[in-house]
């Protein structure tokens, strides 16, 4: 099954602590009344420009495992290819919040608006990730009742480029999936246009497949560490 | 009040219609441009500078005087050029080849500008040969390198292996950044300097050119 999603605008408006954080704010209090203006006129702006739209088909694990190998990158071990296995369902995925808001951005450090750019640049990217959040609950409410999926199963999203799954892996994703449908476009470096823009893979099963410590190889040299928020919200720790 | 310390005032407080204004007048005044950019525009820079490394202001603020700042170099720019006044000194920036994220450089490229140092931007996917040819060219001394994805990481150490294979180690520096980037990691590819964050490759780009 493959499904186009239209993700409504207003769920993926990410909150303002949050954008502020990611502009090394720690909190609220500390906002001056002119970084409050430029927050609220990004948020503006993001509401104007963000189109966001998904693409999602579901997989077999002997598809996917032709996917994942990709052009043969990948480490070993890695988390994804110890998971999937015991996945329950699983999906191919691709999203995007649009190319206006990125062209935006460019268009306000030309004219030397830096302070609005980086800020809608944080928006930007907070959305995208909260259109992943969206786009994973709506698979699995889909989903939920077939094939032994409930209330004990979790969904987690994993992409090329990250956790050992080599970003060459995005050339037989879009092969696949093929999301230039919603204007997706995959470059030579294996990169998405517009950037703001993520693809990866959707696997449903029972919780505690998707725990894994960090052991692996590259975990020592990864500054993300986002998969341990991932895993500690999952488990509602 | 001096007119170059109400330059630097208004700059701190990001009013770039105001530092605009002033630095129109004080070339009215006919007062030395390189005073001007010195004493009016860096100054408040470095202000600005400490500050956020103090966390009294934040990013936003920063960007807020950046802004102020351009609108007194584009009318110090055209006159600094005449009189022959170079820059600090000169720095050739982009994003490595495979990687399209450029807010960070353009950030580091901001905050360089406003230390007084001329950026050459080479943009995003730029290419180890493209780096050296353009420091070589425009006679840089420092190569700023900005990678957002792991994967693209290791175009960093071509353009460290490049720059020593043409023998060039000793007149330009490569510094490194990046939110996935390390200290370790600048140290075992053989860059010269890591920068942490824009205000922090100020600093080191100082350091390597021996301008502290």
């Amino acid at each position: 099954m493959k499904e186009i999603v239209e993700i409504p605008r207003e769920e993926i408006i990410p909150d303002k602590e949050t954008i502020l954080k990611n502009q090394g704010i720690p909190n609220l209090d500390d906002l001056s009344d002119k970084v409050n203006r430029i927050c609220d006129e990004a948020l503006k702006l993001f509401m104007e420009l963000n189109t966001p739209v998904a693409v999602y088909a579901e997989i077999s694990k002997d598809e996917f495992e032709e996917v994942y190998e990709g052009e043969g990158k990948n480490e070993i071990p890695s988390p994804v290819a110890e998971i999937y296995p015991r996945a329950k369902q699983m999906a191919l995925f691709a999203l995007t919040v649009g190319g206006d808001l990125s062209n935006k951005i460019i268009e306000l450090f030309t004219n030397h608006d830096f302070a609005l750019g980086a800020m809608l640049d944080s928006v930007a990217s907070e959305a995208t990730e909260n259109a992943g959040l969206y786009l994973a609950s709506y698979y699995l409410a889909s989903v939920s009742g077939e094939n032994g999926i409930g209330l004990d199963d979790a969904i987690m999203r994993y992409s090329p480029g990250y956790c050992g799954w080599h970003i060459s892996g995005q050339g037989k994703l879009f092969e696949y999936l093929n999301p230039e449908e919603i204007g997706i476009e995959l470059n030579d470096s294996y990169l998405m246009i517009p950037i703001k823009s993520i693809s990866g893979v959707m696997i449903i099963g029972p919780r505690e497949i998707h725990e894994f410590e960090m052991a692996y190889r590259f975990c020592d040299t990864c500054k993300n560490k986002g998969c341990r928020d991932r895993i500690n919200e999952m488990l509602g720790q | 009040m001096d007119i170059l310390q109400q330059i630097s005032d208004n700059l701190q407080r990001g009013d770039d219609d105001k530092v605009f204004a002033l630095t129109k007048q004080a070339i009215e005044n006919n007062l030395p441009p390189k005073s001007i950019l010195d004493d009016g525009l860096i100054a408040g820079m470095a202000v600005v500078g400490k500050k956020f490394k103090a966390h009294e202001i934040f990013l936003p603020d920063v960007l807020l005087a950046a802004k102020a700042m351009y609108a007194g170099m584009d009318q110090l720019k055209p006159l600094l050029i005449k009189e022959g006044i170079p820059a600090i000194g000169k720095i050739v920036v982009g994003t490595v080849q495979g990687d399209l994220h450029d807010i960070g450089k353009n950030l580091v490229a901001i905050m360089l500008k406003g230390a007084g140092f001329e950026i050459i931007d080479l943009g995003n996917d730029v290419s180890p040969e493209k780096f050296v040819d353009a420091a070589l060219t425009n006679e840089a001394s420092v190569i700023g390198l900005s990678a957002l994805l792991t994967t693209t990481m290791p175009v960093m150490k071509k353009v460290v292996d490049l720059v020593k294979e043409r023998n060039l180690s000793d007149k330009i520096k490569v510094i490194v950044g990046g939110a996935p980037l390390t200290d370790d990691y600048a140290h075992e590819i053989g860059a010269d300097a890591y920068g942490f964050d824009g205000m922090n490759a100020v600093d080191k780009v100082k350091m390597l050119m021996e301008l502290n």
